[in-house]
C-alpha cells in the first residue's frame, strides 16, 4: 500500500512540475475545434448537427497525442526497471500511473468541453451529458492508449505507430460517446449509452493493466 | 514410470510439440504442398466454372450477383484469418514457440490482403446493386476496421529492430484486437441502425437456392484450402529466413543439390 501511495505522490508531483504536458492536449483540442468552422463555414444548424461528432473526434485525438508520453520518461531514466522489480505491485502502479495521467490529460478536456460545445452551438441541455460521456470515455481512452504506449515505449518512432495500433480500438468509445451527446442534444437522456461507456471503462480498468504489464516487460527485454 | 506410458495426452502433447520444430514443419509442409495445391486448384476451378457459367442468373441482380463466389469466401477468411493469427500469437506467448510467432507474421499480410479484396469486391458489387461504390453499411465498416487492425499488427511487428520483441508485441496486440472484435462489431452494428435505419441489407435477399449454393460452398472450401496453402508458403519463407544458418537446412539444401 505504501508503495502505491508513494507512486501516486511521485506521479502527482511529476505531473505538477510538467504542467506544459497537461496544457498541450487542451490547446490541441481548442485549436481543432476552432479549425472546424473555418473549414465548414459558420452555419449554426450545420455546426450544431456535427458538434457531438467533432467534439468527440477532437477529444479522442487529443487524448491519443498525450498518451505517448505515459511511460516514455520512466523508460528513459530506467524507473520502469525498478517498477518491474515489484511484480506484486505492478498492477497497482500501472493503474495509478494511468489514473494520474488521466487527471492531467483527460480531465482538462472534460472541463473545457462545454466552452467548446458552446462555440459549436451545441444546445446547452447537452452540456452535462457531453461532460459525463467525455469523463467516462476518456478513462477508457487513456487505458486503451496505455496499451499502445506500453507496446511502443522502446521504439524511438512511437508517435505515429501508436495512432495506427490504438485508433481502431478507440472506435466503440467514440460511437457510444458521440451518440450519447447527440441524443442529449435532441432532448433525450441517453442512459443506455452512458451505461455502456461506464461498462467499457470498467472493462478497460480491469483488463488493460494486464496487457500493459506484459508490454512493459517485453519492452525491457528487447 | 507411469508417466512414460503412452496415452492419449502424451501422444497429443508430442504431436503438438512437433509443430514447434522448424525442420519437421518444413519437410512436412514440403510433402503436403503439392497435394494441397492440386486440391485447392480443383475446388476453386470447379466452383468458379460452376458459379460463373452454370449457376442460374439471379432474378433481381442478374449476372452481377456472381461476384458472390469470390466475395463471400474471401470475407469469411478475412475474419477467420484474424482469429488464426491471434491464436498463433497466443500459442507463441504461452508456450514460447517461435514457429507460432512466424505463423503470426506469415498470416498478417495474407489476412490484410484478403480483407482488402473483400472490401474491393464488395465495392464492385455495390455499384450495380446499390448504385454506389461505398456505403457506410455496418458490415462494410466493420470490414474496414478489421483492415485497420491488421495494419496495426503488421506495423508493430515490423517496427522493432529486435524481431523477438516485435513478435511478442504484435502477438499481444493481436490478442487485444481479438478481444475487441466482438465489441467493435456490436458497436458498429448499433451505430449503423441508429444512424441509417433499414436502408440496404445484403442478407435480406431471398434465401439462396441450391443450384447457386453448391458452387458457393465449394468456393468456400476451396478458399479455406487456398488460405492454408498461402499460410504454409509464407511460413516456409519465414523458416528459411530464420533458419538460414542452421545445420539441418544446409544439409537439406546440399542433399537437394
Amino acid at each position: 500500500m505504501n508503495i502505491l501511495l508513494a507512486t501516486f505522490h511521485r506521479e502527482w508531483q511529476l505531473a505538477w512540475r510538467n504542467l506544459a504536458d497537461a496544457v498541450n492536449p487542451v490547446a490541441f483540442f481548442l485549436m481543432v475545434i476552432a479549425l472546424v468552422p473555418l473549414g465548414t463555414g459558420t452555419d449554426k444548424t450545420l455546426l450544431a448537427a456535427i458538434a457531438p461528432g467533432i467534439l468527440w473526434v477532437a477529444a479522442l485525438l487529443a487524448s491519443l497525442l498525450s498518451v505517448d508520453m505515459l511511460f516514455r520518461r520512466d523508460y528513459d531514466d530506467s524507473t520502469l526497471e525498478q517498477y518491474l522489480l515489484l511484480p506484486d505491485c505492478l498492477y497497482g502502479i500501472v493503474w495509478i500511473k494511468v489514473l494520474v495521467h488521466w487527471l492531467f490529460s483527460g480531465l482538462p478536456l472534460v472541463l473545457i468541453s462545454p466552452l467548446l460545445g458552446m462555440m459549436l452551438s451545441l444546445p446547452p441541455v447537452a452540456m452535462p451529458v457531453l461532460m459525463l460521456s467525455l469523463a467516462l470515455g476518456t478513462i477508457s481512452l487513456s487505458l486503451i492508449g496505455a496499451i499502445g504506449a506500453a507496446l511502443t515505449v522502446s521504439l524511438r518512432r512511437g508517435g505515429l505507430l501508436i495512432a495506427v495500433i490504438v485508433l481502431p480500438l478507440y472506435i466503440p468509445v467514440l460511437i457510444f460517446g458521440a451518440s450519447a451527446t447527440a441524443q442529449a442534444a435532441g432532448g433525450i437522456f441517453p442512459a443506455g449509452q452512458l451505461a455502456i461507456l461506464g461498462a467499457c471503462a470498467l472493462f478497460a480498468l480491469g483488463l488493460s493493466p494486464l496487457v500493459v504489464m506484459a508490454g512493459l516487460k517485453n519492452a525491457l527485454e528487447s | 514410470m507411469l508417466e512414460n506410458k503412452p496415452n492419449v495426452f502424451t501422444s497429443l502433447r508430442i504431436w503438438f510439440h512437433r509443430w514447434g520444430s522448424p525442420p519437421w514443419l518444413y519437410q512436412m509442409s514440403g510433402t503436403l504442398l503439392p497435394w494441397l495445391a492440386v486440391l485447392t486448384a480443383a475446388l476453386i476451378l470447379t466452383g468458379t466454372v460452376w458459379g460463373l457459367a452454370f449457376a442460374p442468373e439471379d432474378a433481381r441482380q442478374g449476372n452481377s450477383f456472381r461476384i458472390i463466389y469470390l466475395h463471400v469466401p474471401v470475407s469469411f477468411l478475412a475474419l477467420a484469418g484474424y482469429y488464426i493469427m491471434a491464436l498463433a500469437g497466443c500459442i507463441g506467448l504461452v508456450w514460447r514457440m517461435k514457429v507460432a510467432f512466424w505463423a503470426l507474421r506469415a498470416a498478417a499480410p495474407i489476412g490484410a490482403a484478403l480483407t482488402f479484396i473483400a472490401l474491393a469486391t464488395g465495392s464492385i458489387w455495390g455499384k450495380p446493386t446499390w448504385g454506389t461504390w461505398w456505403e457506410w453499411d455496418a458490415r462494410i465498416t466493420s470490414m474496414l476496421i478489421l483492415f485497420f487492425l491488421y495494419l496495426g499488427v503488421m506495423a508493430l511487428a515490423n517496427a522493432y529492430q529486435n524481431r523477438d520483441s516485435g513478435n511478442r508485441a504484435a502477438s499481444m496486440l493481436a490478442i487485444v484486437g481479438m478481444v475487441n472484435i466482438p465489441i467493435i462489431y456490436k458497436s458498429v452494428d448499433w451505430w449503423n441502425t441508429l444512424h441509417q435505419g433499414a436502408s440496404l441489407k445484403l442478407t435480406s435477399a431471398p434465401t439462396i437456392h441450391g443450384s447457386m449454393l453448391y458452387p458457393l460452398l465449394i468456393m468456400i472450401a476451396g478458399f479455406y484450402l487456398f488460405y492454408a496453402l498461402l499460410l504454409l508458403l509464407n511460413l516456409r519463407c519465414e523458416i528459411l529466413t530464420h533458419e538460414r544458418n542452421s545445420r539441418w537446412l544446409q544439409d537439406l539444401l546440399r542433399v537437394k543439390g
